[in-house]
Parts: structure tokens; C-alpha cells; sequence
């Protein structure tokens, strides 16, 4: 019970708030890092105000509730961090956590330490177990099922490569006479990385569009006002949420809209107009649009046809130059009065009124992501957050291989190699121990 | 009245016995045959990868093994000296005569020991405890403890070719009647299967159409007391040769007259020994396999043919063996056989190498499922150290995975079990990197010495060692070398870069391509070649070190959670079956074992946690 874990403790569908919670001796330490406050000189139960910061980045406003022990639930320090309700913030937080230094709580773990720390009677905590215990089943066959197929195949094949040059290193070990079989060298070795590292950068990408079909893309719509933003929305939704209007300024409060685009799940964010104002009211809402763009996958920048480029425009088309963007000329059934000198550059022609054009929007959208192209055949990605983890941490250690090459020993590397083995065994659930050794013995032919 | 009887004499025997009465207890070893105290009828080699460690661990400990063979050596040499640290290992051939007649002089020599020459043919035990042993001429011998170190003498079968007898290695005595008492206590009896390669004249041999293999140049030493009996350039020599598509032709046409495939053998073998007939069935695709001509003693002619064990009959060995180059005219002194024994089953085992079914009753080498020499000294040595701390009703010796391989041995024999004979590989250990040749002493040597094995003048030494080591590593640490056009100049010399600031001498040595050589002569004083060479793995492979202290912590953490109880699993709720049955068996003593057994996963574990912990508050 020396480590600290992490969960989110809020069903995670989307609400007003999402709540993570951290026990452990490290919890506030570690929560420590990610935030713009001092977190150790807080008194025990307190309630504090603070910002969740990745380097630089601010990620969220949220509210830290610092618990010392012994009088928490699980009589060890908690923290419990009341975040903005969307999935991908939350998870972002947990993430943070993680590379912290926080652990995944098992399902059931908080119970578990509050039972084990004599917090709560046994009979409270069985009966919590006998509980888990059934979702925990489900979850694993859940993740099996995910798993289930070319994926496990695919991380199978990767292990496998590894086995073979981890046992040929063994059998160099322990027959170093045995002049007949092959000794691996470096340069193996740096062949097998390279083809890892391709075989690990493909598979964490697709997690990572593999998170955007489950969760969703999220898509900021911005544009000075009166540009047709709010239509935009609606015409992808098919409904009238928004207020539309032709008053510059009156979509004062991000909108959030979650539509279904040919099995893809988008976010919609439809921002206030952005303009410098002194209107007190509109100011907050030009603020969370800025924090709207930061926060998008993809913006879908608006501008209108019938009108010049503006300051506004050009401001607009400066801040997310960076953001994978689509710009969107509307309302080409009026008379063209804009001129853009972009090149190299997304755009797409609507019109509101007609609905003309906005199919190849969403066919843009498709593409930007490659969401056209998936061959869910071959398409293998691991899709929770532990085993994401353990993919970036295989990689991190591949790197360090590289690094190293030149300057160890094959059985130091060798370490490494076992360590990444390991973990792609762990994700599809092989903890059998004494693979290397069956290997070893059916490939090499020694002994006396 | 003894309080200590060890039965069978051989390297788990020798080592039991000498730690027990080194640990004052009246001690009786008894042995078929003393003419064949510490036999060594396999090869004639002693060491190796992760054996030659466990050696080096035997000795820091305080055990026998190692002095015995530096006294009897024929060659020695260090291996993967090409590779890093953690894998080099000591391997030497020995003389098989010398090391029986020194070991039996140190047995001799030993007080509180007595040797005996009978055959044991039943234990006396009352209410599940041993007291005793019952020989063949139905004297009874009382004693608090019986340590069974009893080889491949359990029913033993002798096979060659379509020939099957009963008979323990070379023809010697077995002991028909001990097993089934075992059974009779409730012991679970495995049948297990090893062989040897056959032994050739060494004057008939053509030596000059083989390549040798010589020893190292340098003086070895397996024992840390480093005392040399052996002269570095008359080291004996061994040769290579190797199988060619005829002798693979003979072992074809005639699978039918071995008894590996004629079904005649029913043991299981082990896979790191396959005999030469199953490398061919298996490994069809390769046209020759490699052979070494090894020397057995200089008293006699014998030449160990390694990598040709085989079960075929006579004629065909014959045959076989003429067709191999160099081998042309040899003469076959000794045919190769077979060897079918009864063993228990090691999960039957406490982790002191005490039965669970029967107290005060240890068993320590093949019998417990392991093959091997330095195995079995090993398993005796404990055996004996944990006999003996009983008697003196103090806490036992358990090995951890990452203080020795010894104790990953034991841990793996008792937690996993075995169906084929067990061997030690470097890749059994998960911490290699913390147990290496070169810190045995570093590992062990209190150990040793807190329980009274270890001698004082080994102490002493290791001591010694410790401190210097400690000494040069405080000095590479806060000597600097400045950035002066002569030094620049000799670190152009040395092939490395050169500073523009101060440097510490270890923060140069952590270059991969400065060695100590390189640093020496900036430190104040003046250090051995070996604490040098310490020093060296110790700052080279810091990041290493590090990283697999760090897993070991993790998992000395669940060590930490003891399961003191004789707990009945199937009174836990909401365990699987497979891992109820699976802990019933192993009977864990740690929660960090209780989670290497196969079949028990993270919810097992986590429940079990739950249920001790209610157990403790409620008792």
C-alpha cells in the first residue's frame, strides 16, 4: 500500500463536474505538480481554488479538496480535484496524474484501502467487493473483447520478434561455447528497434484516433460575428439550439453539441463572436472562445463572402494557424466582396440558406482525420488509459535503447528488451514467465 | 543420539552435513558407499553461467563447494568476459578423484561429524515429525532432524539402449524401499530422467583433428579466500569437435534401439539435456552439432564426450562414435546411459527446504526435482543452515530473489515446481544485474557470518574488501581534475573528450570508453586490480543498478506482508479455483509469493490481503 492511485471517481458521462481522487502518501505532491498553488501548505479538508497546468498550459479551473490523514475514507492523504465536466479534460487531468507519478486505481481499490487500513468493517468492504468484483469481470472481458482479434495479433507478432533475439541473447548467456549458434549483434538489435518503433508509433496513433472515434472530435466553430456560425451548427445538427440571429454579439456562452457524423461523434463548440468589446457580459464569452480553440481537435473558422477580410478576420486567422482548421467561406450565394491570398489551406464554400456546400464540409472533416481511410481490418490501437500508458512507456524505453546501443553490452540492452516484453504481454493479459526459457530450449539446440 | 542425520553424501549431502556440524551439532552423514563422497557422475565440470555464481554464493555463505574445486582443478576460466558483468561466470574443469579425496579429507577433519557407510531403508517419524532413520540391517539411528540428500538413488533405473536395470549411476547400489515410504507420509513421488555421454580413451583419440580450448591466462579463483593450487600454465586442455550428416545417419536408422524412443522410458527429461538423438529428431535442419572432449582426471584416462548423451545400445554408440572426427579409433571406456529416478514434488517444500508434510524432515538436491551439481550444494547448504537454525529456535535463512540466485532457486522449486529436472539459467533471475560474480561476497558474506559459517578470516577478508571498495569510490567521488592543457592532453590520449570544466575521476569513469586503468593514477591511494574492477561495474552500470534495485524494492514490499498461518483457502470466499487450489498446494509465506504462482492473479491477491488482515485484527 506504498503507492498512490488515481481514478475518476464520477461516471464518466458528461456532466456540469467530473471528480478525480488520489490516495496515498504521494497525493498531494503529486497533485502538487500540475497545479499554480501550494497544495503542501493547505490545511487538512480544505476547499481550494486553483489551476490544473500541463508545462505552460492551463487545462482547467478546478476546486482541490485537500484531505490529511487519518480522518479520510481511506485513512491515507486524499486529494479530490472537482473538474470541468468534459470527458477529454477529465482524462487530460488523469493523465497528467499518471505521469506524475500516480497509479490507475484497480476497480474497488479505495474500498479496499479504507477496509485495509481499518476504516471500514470487513463486512462493508466485501460487500463492496462481491460487487466489484462482478463489474470487474465485465471489464475484463470488455477489454478482451476490444482486444479480442488484430490487435492481440498484432502486439502477439511484436512479442514475438522480441522473443526471438531475447532468447538467441539468453542462449549466448548461458552456452557462450557453443560456437554454432549465432551471437546477436548490435546490429540486429538496432533493426529490431527500428521496426518496433514503427510498430509502436502506429499503434499509438490509432489509440489516439481510436479515442476520437469513442469519445468524439472536438470542433470549435469560430468567426467574427455574424458570420453565420450559429446556422453552421445547426445545419450540422439538424435542430435549433442556437440562437441565430443577425445582431453582431448575441451567442454570448459556448455551446456544446454533441452530433453523430456517419458514426463519428463531434463536439460541437459554438463560440461567442469573437470582437473586442467592453461589453462586460460578452467579454467572458470572447474568453472561453479563445479557451474553445486551444481545447478543439479541429476548428472550423467561418468567414463571410460577402463582406472584406476584417482585422477581426486576419486576427482570428492568425490564432489558429497552428490548429488543424477548416476555413468556411459562407454565404457564396451573396455576392463575393472577400479576397484570401491562403494557400495550401482547407476551404470550403457554404451557404446556409441553400444548405449548398455543406456536404463537402463534412466530407472535409472526414479526410482531415483520415476517418475515411480507417481499415477497421487492420486498425489496432489499445483503448484505456493503462494500457495507452504502457504503450508510450514500451516506446519510451525503445528510445532509450537507442540511446544506449553504442555505448552497453547486448545483455544490458537485453534488460530493457525483457522490460518492454513484459509490458506488451501485461496489455493482452500474458504474465507467464517462463516463455523466454521454453523459447530458448525449442530453438537452440544445447546441452550435454 | 544425533541431532542432525544426513542421508546420501553427494554435493547437497557434503554441504548439509559440514554446515550443520560447522554449526555445532552433532551430525551423522550417512552413505552408501564412501567411496563415493562427492561423486560427480556427469560431467567433469563444476561452474558455468548462473552455476558458477551460485558457486561464489555457496562460499560467501560459508559452504565447501568452492574451496573443494579450487584445490582440484584442471582449467578454470571466466566466461562472457566479452559481455557485461551481470553475466560473467566462472566455469572449471575438474579432476573428479582429487575433488572426492579433498572433500572427503575436509569431512574427515570436521568435528562434530561422523560418516557411516549403510543404505537407509525407512524414516522413523511419530505424529508427523521425524525422528530418525531405519538402515537395511534394521538398526535404528534416533536424531531431531533427517536431511534426505539422496541423488538419483531413488528406484533407479539404468537404461542403454533396449537394456534396462536397476541401478544407481556406474552400477552402484540404489535404494528401493526409501520412496515408498516417502509415499507412504503422503509425499507426491515424480519420476524423472537424465543421462550421460559416454566416456572415451583418451589415447585412442586423434586430438589433432579437433580444436582446443584452453583455460584463462590468469589466476581464478572460485573461493574468495583466492588461494591458487594450481600452476596457470599447466591447465589441462579440452577440444571441439562435432557430428557430421554420417553420424546423424547412423542415429536415424536405428531411433528403434534407443530407449528414449523405443518407450522404454518413461520419466521426464530435462530440456537443456537433450540427448544427441533428440537434437537430430528435433533440429532437422542443422548438419552438424558441436562436441567437447573434456578430461576427467589425471589419475586415469577417461575423456568426457559432452553433447553426446544418448540411450542407444552399445553397438550402435560404437558406431556413432567412430564416425565423429577424432574420434575415428577411440576406444569407449564407460557406454552413455540413461537414468530414470524418483524425486517428490519441490512445492511440497517450505521455503527452508523443510517438508510441509512431515516436520524436521529437509530434502535438498535431485530428489527435490534439480539437476545439477552446484544445484544441489546449494539446496544442501541450506538445508543444513535452516536444520541447523531450528535447532537453535532461531528465525530461518530465506534467500530473496534479488539477494542470490540461490534464492531464486529455491523460491522457483518451491512456488512453481518442476516436471523436468530444474536447472539454473541466468534468465531465471529477474535482478541479474544485483547478482553478480563479483559482489557474492558483498550479498552474503554477513549472512554468513551472523550465523556461524562463515570462517573468520573470510570475514575478515570480506571486510577488508568493503571498506576499500567504499574507500575508492569516496575518492573517485571528490577528486576533480581540473581542465589544464595536460590533463586535456591525456584524455586526447585516452581516446575520450576533453573538459572545459573541472571533472570528478567517477563522473570520467561513467565514460564507456574510460576504464579504471585510465583514472588510477589520479587517486591517492593505491587500489588492487579487483577493487578497481568493482569500482568500475559499480559506476559504469549505475543506471542499471538503479533501475533494477527499484523493481526489487517493489517486490520486497509484498515480501514484507508475511502469511504466518497454515491458512485453509477454501474457506476464503471469492477466490478463483484454480488459484485456491494452486495456494493450497504452495502454502505461501509472503504475499509476494503467494502473486508468482501461476493461476493467482491481482483479485486473488488483493482478497487474500483482506482475509489476513481480518485474521490478524480478530487474533
Amino acid at each position: 500500500m506504498q503507492d498512490t492511485i488515481v481514478a475518476i471517481s464520477t461516471s464518466q458521462t458528461k456532466g456540469a463536474i467530473s471528480i478525480i481522487r488520489l490516495s496515498g502518501k504521494d497525493a498531494i505532491s503529486i497533485t502538487n505538480k500540475i497545479t499554480n498553488i501550494d497544495l503542501t501548505k493547505k490545511a487538512s479538508h480544505t476547499i481550494n481554488y486553483a489551476l490544473i497546468k500541463d508545462d505552460n498550459e492551463i487545462i482547467d479551473e478546478v476546486l482541490i479538496t485537500v484531505m490529511k490523514e487519518p480522518k479520510t475514507y481511506t485513512k491515507e492523504d486524499v486529494i479530490e480535484i472537482n473538474c470541468h465536466g468534459s470527458i477529454p479534460t477529465t482524462k487530460k487531468i488523469l493523465s497528467l496524474l499518471l505521469k506524475k507519478g500516480a497509479r490507475l486505481a484497480n476497480p474497488g481499490e479505495f474500498t479496499k484501502r479504507a477496509f485495509l487500513n481499518g476504516r471500514i468493517s470487513l463486512t462493508e468492504a466485501q460487500a463492496v467487493m462481491d460487487l466489484i468484483n462482478v463489474k470487474t469481470e465485465e471489464a475484463r472481458k470488455i477489454a478482451m473483447n476490444n482486444l479480442e482479434g488484430k490487435t492481440t495479433q498484432k502486439i502477439k507478432q511484436m512479442r514475438s520478434k522480441i522473443l526471438d533475439i531475447l532468447s538467441n541473447i539468453e542462449v549466448n548467456i548461458d552456452y557462450p561455447e557453443y560456437q554454432d549458434i549465432e551471437e546477436v549483434t548490435k546490429e540486429k538489435i538496432e533493426a529490431l528497434i527500428s521496426e518496433l518503433k514503427k510498430d509502436f508509433e502506429k499503434l499509438i496513433e490509432n489509440s489516439k484516433i481510436s479515442k476520437i472515434i469513442q469519445n468524439g472530435l472536438n470542433v470549435a466553430i469560430v468567426g467574427r460575428p455574424n458570420v453565420g456560425k450559429s446556422s453552421i451548427l445547426n445545419f450540422l445538427s439538424q435542430e435549433d439550439k442556437a440562437i441565430v440571429t443577425d445582431v453582431p454579439g448575441t451567442t454570448r456562452d459556448i455551446i456544446e453539441k454533441e452530433i453523430n457524423l456517419d458514426g463519428i461523434l463531434l463536439n460541437l463548440i459554438d463560440t461567442a463572436g469573437i470582437r473586442k468589446t467592453e461589453d462586460v457580459v460578452e467579454t467572458i464569452g470572447v474568453n472561453k472562445s479563445l479557451e474553445a480553440i486551444k481545447q478543439a481537435d479541429l476548428v472550423l473558422l467561418i468567414l463571410n463572402n460577402n463582406e472584406k477580410l476584417t482585422k477581426e478576420d486576419e486576427e482570428l486567422l492568425n490564432l489558429t494557424k497552428d490548429k488543424k482548421r477548416i476555413i468556411v467561406i459562407n454565404k457564396i450565394d451573396l455576392e463575393n466582396k472577400l479576397s484570401l491570398n491562403i494557400e495550401n489551406e482547407n476551404i470550403v464554400s457554404t451557404t446556409t440558406t441553400k444548405e449548398d456546400g455543406l456536404d463537402s464540409l463534412i466530407k472535409k472533416i472526414k479526410s482531415l482525420f483520415e476517418l475515411e481511410q480507417i481499415n477497421y481490418k487492420d486498425f489496432n490501437y489499445v483503448s484505456n488509459i493503462e494500457n495507452e500508458q504502457k504503450l508510450q512507456e514500451s516506446y519510451d524505453i525503445l528510445k532509450e535503447i537507442e540511446q544506449n546501443i553504442s555505448l552497453v553490452s547486448i545483455d544490458m540492452l537485453e534488460i530493457d528488451l525483457k522490460n518492454i516484453f513484459t509490458l506488451l504481454g501485461e496489455i493482452i493479459g500474458i504474465t507467464y514467465q517462463e516463455e523466454i526459457i521454453d523459447h530458448l530450449f525449442a530453438n537452440f539446440c544445447v546441452g550435454k | 543420539m544425533y541431532e542432525v542425520i544426513v542421508v546420501g553424501a553427494g554435493h547437497a549431502g557434503c554441504e548439509a552435513a559440514l554446515a550443520c556440524a560447522k554449526m555445532n551439532h552433532k551430525t551423522l552423514l550417512i552413505t552408501g558407499s564412501l567411496e563415493n563422497i562427492a561423486k560427480a557422475p556427469c560431467n567433469p565440470s563444476i561452474g558455468g553461467p548462473a552455476k558458477g555464481i551460485v558457486v561464489r554464493e555457496i562460499d560467501a555463505l560459508g559452504g565447501q563447494m568452492g574451496k573443494i574445486t579450487d584445490k582440484s582443478l584442471l582449467q578454470i576460466k571466466m566466461l562472457n568476459t566479452k559481455k557485461g558483468p551481470a553475466v560473467q561466470a566462472l566455469r572449471a574443469q575438474i579432476d573428479k578423484i582429487e575433488y572426492q579425496k579433498n572433500m572427503k579429507e575436509t569431512l574427515l577433519n570436521q568435528e562434530n561429524l561422523t560418516l557411516k557407510e549403510a543404505l537407509v531403508d525407512d524414516l522413523i517419524t511419530k505424529d508427523n515429525k521425524v525422528c530418525g532413520v531405519i538402515l537395511s540391517n534394521k538398526e535404528e539411528i534416533k536424531s531431531n532432524i533427517v536431511i534426505l540428500t539422496t541423488g538419483t538413488y531413488l528406484k533407479s533405473n539404468i537404461l542403454i539402449g533396449l537394456e534396462k536395470k536397476i541401478s544407481g549411476p556406474d552400477g552402484e547400489k540404489t535404494s528401493q524401499k526409501l520412496s515408498n515410504c516417502l509415499k507412504k507420509l503422503g509425499f507426491t513421488i515424480q519420476r524423472l530422467k537424465t543421462g550421460t555421454p559416454p566416456r572415451l580413451k583418451k589415447s585412442s583419440i586423434d586430438f589433432s583433428k579437433t580444436e582446443i580450448a584452453k583455460g584463462d591466462k590468469e589466476y581464478l579463483s572460485f573461493s574468495h579466500l583466492e588461494e591458487y593450487f594450481y600452476d596457470v600454465n599447466k591447465q589441462l586442455d579440452c577440444y571441439l569437435t562435432y557430428t557430421n550428416e554420417k553420424t546423424h545417419e547412423i542415429i536415424r536408422n536405428n531411433l528403434d534401439k534407443t530407449s528414449m524412443y523405443s518407450g522404454l522410458i518413461t520419466g521426464i527429461g530435462p530440456r537443456y539435456c537433450p540427448s544427441i538423438e533428440t537434437k537430430i529428431e528435433r533440429f532437422k535442419d542443422k548438419d552438424r552439432h558441436q562436441l567437447f572432449l573434456e578430461p576427467e582426471s589425471i589419475h586415469y584416462d577417461d575423456i568426457y564426450l559432452q553433447g553426446f548423451s544418448t540411450s542407444m545400445s552399445k553397438d550402435i554408440q560404437e558406431e556413432m562414435v567412430h564416425s565423429i572426427k577424432g574420434l575415428e579409433h577411440a576406444e569407449i571406456l564407460k557406454y552413455a546411459y540413461a537414468i530414470e529416478y524418483d524425486a517428490i514434488d519441490p512445492l511440497e517444500l517450505k521455503q527452508t527446504l523443510e517438508t510441509k508434510i512431515i516436520e524436521n524432515l529437509y530434502t535438498a538436491g535431485q530428489i527435490n526435482g534439480t539437476s545439477g551439481y552446484e544445484e544441489a550444494a546449494c539446496q544442501g547448504l541450506m538445508a543444513g543452515i535452516n536444520a541447523s537454525l531450528k535447532l537453535e529456535n532461531k528465525d530461518p535463512l530465506i534467500l530473496k530473489r534479488n539477494e542470490a540466485y540461490i534464492g531464486v532457486l529455491i523460491d522457483d522449486l518451491v512456488t512453481k515446481g518442476t516436471n523436468e529436472p530444474y536447472r539454473l539459467l541466468t534468465s531465471r533471475a529477474e535482478y541479474r544485474l544485483l547478482l553478480r560474480n563479483d559482489n557474492a561476497d558483498l550479498r552474503l558474506s554477513e549472512y554468513g557470518h551472523k550465523i556461524g559459517l562463515l570462517s573468520p578470516i573470510q570475514y575478515e577478508k570480506y571486510l577488508e574488501r568493503k571498506e576499500n571498495i567504499n574507500t575508492c569510490l569516496e575518492q573517485l567521488k571528490t577528486t576533480y581534475l581540473n581542465p589544464t592543457k595536460q590533463t586535456n592532453e591525456y584524455l586526447k590520449n585516452i581516446n575520450t573528450n576533453e573538459i572545459k570544466n573541472r571533472i570528478s575521476l567517477y563522473d570520467l569513469l561513467k565514460r564507456p570508453e574510460v576504464s579504471q586503468k585510465d583514472i588510477a593514477k589520479y587517486l591517492k591511494t593505491t587500489f588492487s586490480n579487483d577493487i578497481l574492477n568493482e569500482i568500475e561495474i559499480i559506476t559504469k552500470y549505475d543506471g542499471y543498478i538503479k533501475k533494477q534495485e527499484k523493481e526489487a524494492k517493489k517486490m520486497l514490499e509484498y515480501e514484507k506482508m508475511l502469511i504466518k498461518e497454515d491458512i485453509d483457502y477454501n474457506k476464503i470466499d471469492n477466490i478463483a479455483k484454480e488459484a485456491r487450489e494452486k495456494l493450497n498446494k504452495v502454502k505461501p509465506t509472503t504475499i509476494a509469493q503467494a502473486s508468482r504462482i501461476s493461476g493467482v492473479n491481482p483479485q486473488d491477491i488483493a482478497i487474500l490481503a483482506i482475509y489476513l488482515k481480518k485474521r490478524n485484527q480478530n487474533g
